[in-house]
C-alpha cells in the first residue's frame, strides 16, 4: 500500500510536468493547426534564458522571469517572421518539416553556447508552499507546477473562448481560407501565436527546470514525451494535456513499478498507438468526421 | 537506324507514352549511360579507401531514401520511423545470415520482405489516420522497434548486438570495400531503375492519386487502404535491402544507430533532394552524408591542431547546420536539389538565349 501510494504520487507529479509541457505544444496547434516538433527545445530556450538571466546575470528573480517572458515572446514574433511567415499556404509536411529543422537548429546552438551539462536555478521558490498531507510530503515545486497549470487552464480557456484574437485564432486553425475570406489577419494571428506558444513554453521550461534541473537533451526528449499527452487528451484541448499528462505520467510509474523498468520509457509510445487505433482525437479533442 | 530524339521547341506530345517517358530525349540516354559507365568502370578504381567508404555509405543510404521517397514524397504518407525500419532490415540480414545460416544472396531479399512486413504492420494505423496523427504514429513505431531491438535479447544480442561475418557472393568474398562497392552500386542501380518505373506503372499513379486528394481517389475506385499499405510495404521493403547491406557492410550492428535521429536524417535527405522526385533523393542523400563528412573531419582537424575545447563546443554546431540546411531549403528551394539541377541543366540547354 505504501509502495502503490508512492507510486500514485510520483505518477500524478510527473504528469504534472508533462502536462505542464504540453501546454505550449497545444496553444500552437489550437492556434494554427502546427505540429510543433521543436517544442522541447522551445522549453529550453525558455529554461536557459532563465538561467541566464537569473543565476549568472544575477537579477532579482520576479524581473528576471518578466524578462525572460518578455524575451521568449519577442523571439517567438522573430522566429515566426523569419522562418513560418515564408510557409503559410504551404503543405502540411512542409511546415512539420520546418519546425523539425527548427527544432535541430536551435538544439546545436543551444548545445554550443551551454554545453550538454546540467544545470540548476538558485533556490527562490518560498518553502510555505510545502504540503503536508497526512504523512505524504508534496514538494512546493510540485506546488507551483499544479498552480501554474491551473492557472494557464483558466486564463487561455477564457482566452480562446470570449478575447476576440483567441476566436480569430481558432478560426485561423478551423479553416485558414474561409478565415482569410472573413477579414481575420491571418498573418498577425499565425505571428502572435507563435509568440503565445514561445512564451508557454518558456513558464513550463523554467518549472520544468526548477524540478529536474536544466539539460538540453532532456528537455528536448520530453518535447517528444508531449504527443502521447496531446493525443490522449485531444490535440487542441489544454484541459485534455493536463488530464492526458496525468494519465501518461501514471502509466509510466505504474508501468515502472510493478512491470519492468525499461518498459517504462515506451509505454507511452504503446499507448499512444493504441489511442491513436480508438479514438484518434482523444478524450476531450475536436471530432473531425472524415473517413477515408 | 530510328531517329535521335531531341528537345522539340513546343509540347509534341501525342500519346501518353510520350508523356511518360523517362528519357525525353537520346541525350538523357546517353548521359545514363556515360554515369553507368563512371560508376561502375571508373569510380571504383580510382577511389582512394576512404572515398569508398563515403560513396558506400551513400549507396546504402540512397536506396533507403528512394524507398522514403516512394512512401512520402509519391503517396504522400509522412513517416517518422524510416530508420528504425533500416534497422528491422539490418537485424533481421543479420539474424537470418548468423542464426539461420542463409547465403548473401538470399539474406538481402529476405531481409527486405521481413521489413516489408513490418512497415506494412506499422502502416496499419494509416488506415484511421491522415497527416500528423499518421506522423504520431510512426514516431511512436520508430520507439516501440527502438526498444524491441535493444530489449529482445535472445534474438538481436541487446546492447551487444549481432556480429555479421563476411558475405560471399559466388565464392567470391566481399570483404574489401571495393568488391562490396560493387554490389552495392549494383542493387542500388536496379531498385532506382525499379522505383522509377514504379511510379508510371498503375501503382505509381495509384500513389500519386492518393498523396493529391485521397477522398477522390477513392472516388475514382481505387482501394485507397490497400494501396497505402502497399506503399508502406514498398518503403519498407527499400529500407530492409539497405538494412542487411549496411550490416554486412559494418559487421557488426548494435541497436545505437537505428534512432530517431537517423529518420529525421532520412526525411532530410529526401526533403533536400526534392520530395516526389527519385534521383532527388539521391541527391539529398549525397549531400546529406557528405556534410556529415565534411563537418566530422572539420572536427577532427581542429582536434589535431590542438584545439581539442574548441573541436568539443563546434560538436553541436553539426546539428545546427543540418537543421539550418532542412530549413534553408524548404524556404528557399522546396523542391530540393532535383529542382536546382533542373534549372541549370535548362540554363546550360538555353544558352545564350535563356529567358
Amino acid at each position: 500500500m505504501e509502495f502503490f501510494l508512492q507510486l500514485l504520487i510520483n505518477g500524478v507529479s510527473l504528469g504534472f510536468l508533462y502536462a505542464l509541457s504540453a501546454l505550449g505544444f497545444v496553444m500552437i496547434f489550437k492556434s494554427s493547426s502546427v505540429l510543433n516538433l521543436a517544442h522541447g527545445e522551445l522549453l529550453a530556450i525558455g529554461a536557459f534564458l532563465f538561467l541566464l538571466l537569473s543565476a549568472w546575470a544575477g537579477l532579482p528573480i520576479v524581473v528576471a522571469f518578466v524578462l525572460t517572458l518578455v524575451g521568449t515572446f519577442s523571439l517567438g514574433f522573430v522566429v515566426e517572421r523569419l522562418f513560418l511567415r515564408p510557409l503559410i499556404g504551404e503543405n502540411l509536411i512542409e511546415v512539420i518539416m520546418m519546425t523539425l529543422g527548427l527544432g535541430i537548429m536551435f538544439k546545436g546552438l543551444l548545445l554550443f553556447i551551454f554545453g550538454g551539462d546540467i544545470h540548476s536555478y538558485p533556490r527562490f521558490l518560498p518553502e510555505s508552499l510545502t504540503l503536508q498531507l497526512g504523512n505524504v510530503q508534496i514538494p512546493s515545486v510540485n506546488v507551483a507546477a499544479f498552480i501554474v497549470g491551473i492557472l494557464f487552464l483558466i486564463v487561455f480557456g477564457f482566452f480562446f473562448k470570449y478575447s476576440n484574437q483567441g476566436i480569430y485564432m481558432r478560426s485561423v486553425a478551423d479553416n485558414q481560407p474561409a478565415a482569410l475570406s472573413l477579414g481575420v489577419h491571418v498573418r498577425r494571428v499565425f505571428a502572435l501565436s507563435w509568440a503565445i506558444a514561445f512564451l508557454v513554453a518558456a513558464m513550463s521550461g523554467i518549472v520544468l527546470g526548477i524540478i529536474n534541473g536544466i539539460n538540453v537533451h532532456e528537455l528536448s526528449a520530453i518535447g517528444l514525451k508531449v504527443f502521447p499527452v496531446v493525443i490522449l487528451g485531444g490535440l487542441d484541448s489544454i484541459g485534455g494535456a493536463i488530464l492526458g499528462g496525468v494519465i501518461i505520467g501514471l502509466l509510466e510509474t505504474f508501468t515502472g513499478g510493478y512491470i519492468s523498468t525499461s518498459l517504462r520509457e515506451v509505454v507511452p509510445y504503446i499507448a499512444l498507438v493504441i489511442i491513436l487505433m480508438v479514438k484518434p482525437y482523444g478524450l476531450f479533442g475536436l471530432v473531425e468526421i472524415e473517413r477515408v | 537506324m530510328r531517329r535521335l530524339h531531341f528537345h522539340p521547341c513546343g509540347n509534341y506530345r501525342e500519346s501518353y507514352e510520350e508523356e511518360l517517358a523517362i528519357f525525353e530525349t537520346d541525350f538523357g540516354r546517353l548521359w545514363v549511360l556515360i554515369g553507368l559507365v563512371l560508376l561502375f568502370g571508373v569510380i571504383p578504381w580510382v577511389s582512394s579507401q576512404y572515398m569508398l567508404y563515403v560513396l558506400n555509405t551513400i549507396g546504402i543510404y540512397a536506396i533507403s531514401a528512394v524507398g522514403l521517397n516512394i512512401l512520402i514524397g509519391y503517396t504522400g504518407q509522412i513517416s517518422l520511423g524510416h530508420g528504425a525500419f533500416f534497422g528491422v532490415g539490418a537485424y533481421a540480414g543479420a539474424i537470418l545470415a548468423q542464426r539461420v545460416g542463409l547465403p548473401f544472396i538470399l539474406v538481402v531479399p529476405a531481409a527486405g520482405l521481413v521489413t516489408a512486413a513490418v512497415g506494412i504492420v506499422f502502416g496499419l494505423p494509416s488506415a484511421r489516420l491522415k497527416h500528423l496523427y499518421l506522423l504520431i504514429a510512426t514516431l511512436a513505431g520508430q520507439f516501440i522497434i527502438e526498444y524491441v531491438l535493444l530489449e529482445w535479447e535472445s534474438l538481436t544480442g541487446g546492447p551487444n548486438g549481432i556480429i555479421v561475418g563476411g558475405a560471399t557472393l559466388f565464392g567470391i568474398d566481399l570483404g574489401n570495400d571495393r568488391a562490396f562497392y560493387f554490389v552495392i552500386f549494383i542493387l542500388f542501380a536496379f531498385l532506382t531503375w525499379t522505383g522509377v518505373n514504379l511510379i508510371r506503372t498503375r501503382y505509381g499513379r495509384a500513389f500519386i492519386a492518393i498523396r493529391d486528394n485521397d477522398r477522390a481517389a477513392e472516388g475514382m475506385g481505387i482501394p485507397v487502404f490497400p494501396y497505402k499499405l502497399l506503399s508502406f510495404g514498398i518503403s519498407s521493403f527499400y529500407a530492409g535491402v539497405a538494412g542487411s547491406l549496411y550490416a554486412y557492410y559494418m559487421m557488426s550492428i548494435t541497436p545505437e544507430p537505428f534512432n530517431l535521429w537517423l529518420s529525421i536524417e532520412f526525411i532530410a535527405m529526401i526533403i533536400i533532394g526534392g520530395l516526389g522526385n527519385v534521383p532527388g533523393s539521391v541527391f539529398g542523400t549525397v549531400f546529406i552524408v557528405a556534410l556529415n563528412e565534411v563537418l566530422s573531419h572539420v572536427t577532427e582537424y581542429l582536434m589535431n591542431v590542438g584545439a581539442t575545447g574548441m573541436a568539443i563546443t563546434m560538436a553541436p554546431l553539426r546539428e545546427f547546420v543540418f537543421g539550418l540546411a532542412i530549413v534553408l531549403f524548404i524556404i528557399f528551394e522546396p523542391k530540393g536539389i532535383a529542382e536546382v539541377w533542373r534549372i541549370i541543366r535548362s540554363s546550360f540547354r538555353l544558352w545564350p538565349f535563356s529567358y
